[in-house]
């Protein structure tokens, strides 16, 4: 049996894939657009992340699925949801980690973990898709920009126009509409990303803000929502390059534990 | 007497033509785009051409939908609510309660003989029961959105959808994609919940017959036979009232003008 472990976190709009040596060393690391065919899209970055380790699939001890199309990717030995890994994975990225809010592309969850990384309480949008990357995504859409551009450009303004829908649905035409009326596009995105950034806070109140806190999910790769959560909230987050890939993080740590777990207790043959 | 009426909807603008308020000269639609002032001109001109006239030909031009403030050559502007409630007592003049599904937001509303509202709702704060998620579930499972009501009716095991957030049902449809599930069954259930949305806004303000839907939900047939399974009696639904609002709108252009034209001092 291999040694390495790799976890697939199969999102809503990006699926993310990670590669771990037995020593916990990121090895390898991929991602791509989910789409509609969410199988292809593990299996793609499946490979991607071996071929950039140049290790070979027989080298792989465990393979974990995590995120929203957890169930669909039929090659995991074992699933996970992406709440457990997305804490796990927050902890080792940083260890004092006691909150983390993870925001993707449709959901956002705020989590409390304890000292080992484990889940202590957990809240997340589960009517609607308010508050979530989505929203921006459709003033991206709407402005024809990047969503990293729209995070940067976000940085320039200094006052914020009030957004009034909450619903991503409405994103586009409320952006177009706010443009109609003269207001520039920095102080839209400005507003748009604190609006978004209320909203989250308000899931974060919810468990209990605890220090250290973690600001994980393809939306902590967006500077503007760094800069409005922290505004905010008046405290500094942890985020990295790596946070987008945290819950494949803790997915691939999981497969480690488990792979460890077998060593030492060997399954009883009849 | 010609007026005009154009409604600038989230998705597409209609405009239409009327004679003394009592003939439809011309209607036609297009997509609104992000450009909705140069939309609704071009469409205008494309209505008056329709009917081999000029806009001198027109005496009011009465705009209604949520870009109606940004038509320059408007004479006047009229809620949605208003115009549909005109739109739909033009050409069924029985209606009592009518459900207007547009692509972003739904309304209902009661009203008297006269086409005056007594009570009335809207879905404002999120999209959900609005029709623009049909036109995704249609993206997604790859079937041209004016087949995907006939589709939807061959189906006999609807799939339920547990989420009325589009974005989250979005999600849940391309499970159901991966999953296999045949796709009118999909398409089905995706209308269900569509007018489980809407009905819940009509129930608000009453279902006194005749109840009359108009709006973009007239060009899916799945949609008037679902509301009537629901409703437990038959809708109003055809083709014209797809553009309630534009004639509604037309429709107030001309009271508007013969009461003026008809106030004392006038000859009236």
């Amino acid at each position: 049996m291999g040694a390495y472990s790799v976890g697939i976190d199969a999102g809503s709009t990006y699926t993310k894939g990670v590669l771990l040596d037995a020593q916990r060393t990121i090895v390898g690391t991929a991602v791509q657009m989910t789409g509609v065919n969410i199988v292809a899209a593990a299996n793609n970055v499946y490979r991607a992340v071996l071929q950039e380790a140049g290790v070979a699939e027989g080298d792989v001890g465990c393979l974990v699925g995590t995120g929203y199309g957890r169930y669909n990717i039929k090659f995991g030995h074992v699933q996970i949801t992406e709440i457990s890994c997305h804490a796990k994975g927050a902890s080792f990225l940083f260890p004092a980690t006691h909150t983390v809010l993870d925001m993707g592309g449709q959901d956002t969850k705020a989590i409390r973990t304890n000292e080992r990384g484990e889940v202590v309480d957990f809240c997340m949008n589960d009517k609607c898709a308010a508050g979530t990357g989505r929203f921006i995504e459709g003033s991206a859409r709407a402005l024809g920009l990047s969503l990293k551009e729209v995070g940067d450009l976000s940085l320039r303004s200094n006052r914020a126009v009030q957004v009034s829908s909450t619903c991503a649905v409405f994103a586009e035409s409320e952006t177009l509409e706010l443009l109609a009326w003269g207001h520039s596009l920095e102080d839209i995105l400005y507003g748009v990303h604190s609006s978004i950034a209320t909203r989250a806070i308000g899931l974060l109140q919810r468990v209990g803000i605890e220090p250290e806190l973690a600001f994980t999910g393809g939306v902590s790769l967006n500077r503007g929502m760094v800069r409005c959560l922290e505004e905010q909230l008046g405290v500094k987050l942890n985020t990295s390059e790596r946070t987008m890939f945290c819950g494949a993080i803790g997915a691939a740590l999981f497969g480690l534990e488990r792979m460890e777990q077998e060593v030492a207790a060997p399954p009883v043959r009849a | 007497m010609i007026t005009a009426g154009i409604d600038i909807g989230q998705r597409n603008t209609k405009a239409a033509l009327l004679e003394n308020g009592g003939r439809i000269v011309a209607k036609v639609s297009a997509r609104t785009g992000y450009d909705f002032e140069k939309a609704a001109a071009a469409l205008y001109d494309e209505c008056l051409a329709l009917a081999g006239l000029d806009s001198d030909d027109v005496s009011y031009v009465v705009a209604t939908g949520f870009g109606r403030y940004r038509l320059p050559f408007r004479d006047a502007n009229v809620t949605d609510i208003t115009a549909n409630s005109r739109g739909a007592k033009f050409l069924f003049p029985g209606t009592a309660c009518f459900l207007d599904v547009g692509a972003g937001s739904a309304r209902a509303a009661k009203i008297d003989a006269n086409g005056r509202i007594l009570k009335f709702r809207a879905t404002e704060k999120c999209a959900a029961g609005g029709g623009g998620f049909l036109e995704k579930i249609a993206f997604y499972t790859g079937v041209d959105i004016a087949d995907l009501g006939r589709i939807a009716l061959t189906s006999t095991q609807p799939v339920s959808l547990s989420t009325v957030c589009s974005v989250l049902a979005e999600s849940e449809v391309i499970n159901f994609v991966t999953q296999e599930v045949p796709m009118e069954n999909i398409l089905l259930g995706a209308c269900n919940s569509v007018v489980g949305r809407v009905l819940l806004t009509l129930r608000q303000v009453g279902t006194d017959p005749e109840v009359t839907l108009t709006g973009g939900m007239n060009l899916n047939v799945a949609i008037p036979k679902i509301l009537e399974e629901k409703l437990k009696l038959k809708p109003n639904a055809s083709a014209d009232l797809y553009y309630a609002g534009a004639i509604g709108a037309a429709v107030l252009g001309f009271r508007r003008v013969s009461r003026t034209r008809g106030s004392p001092g006038m000859g009236g």
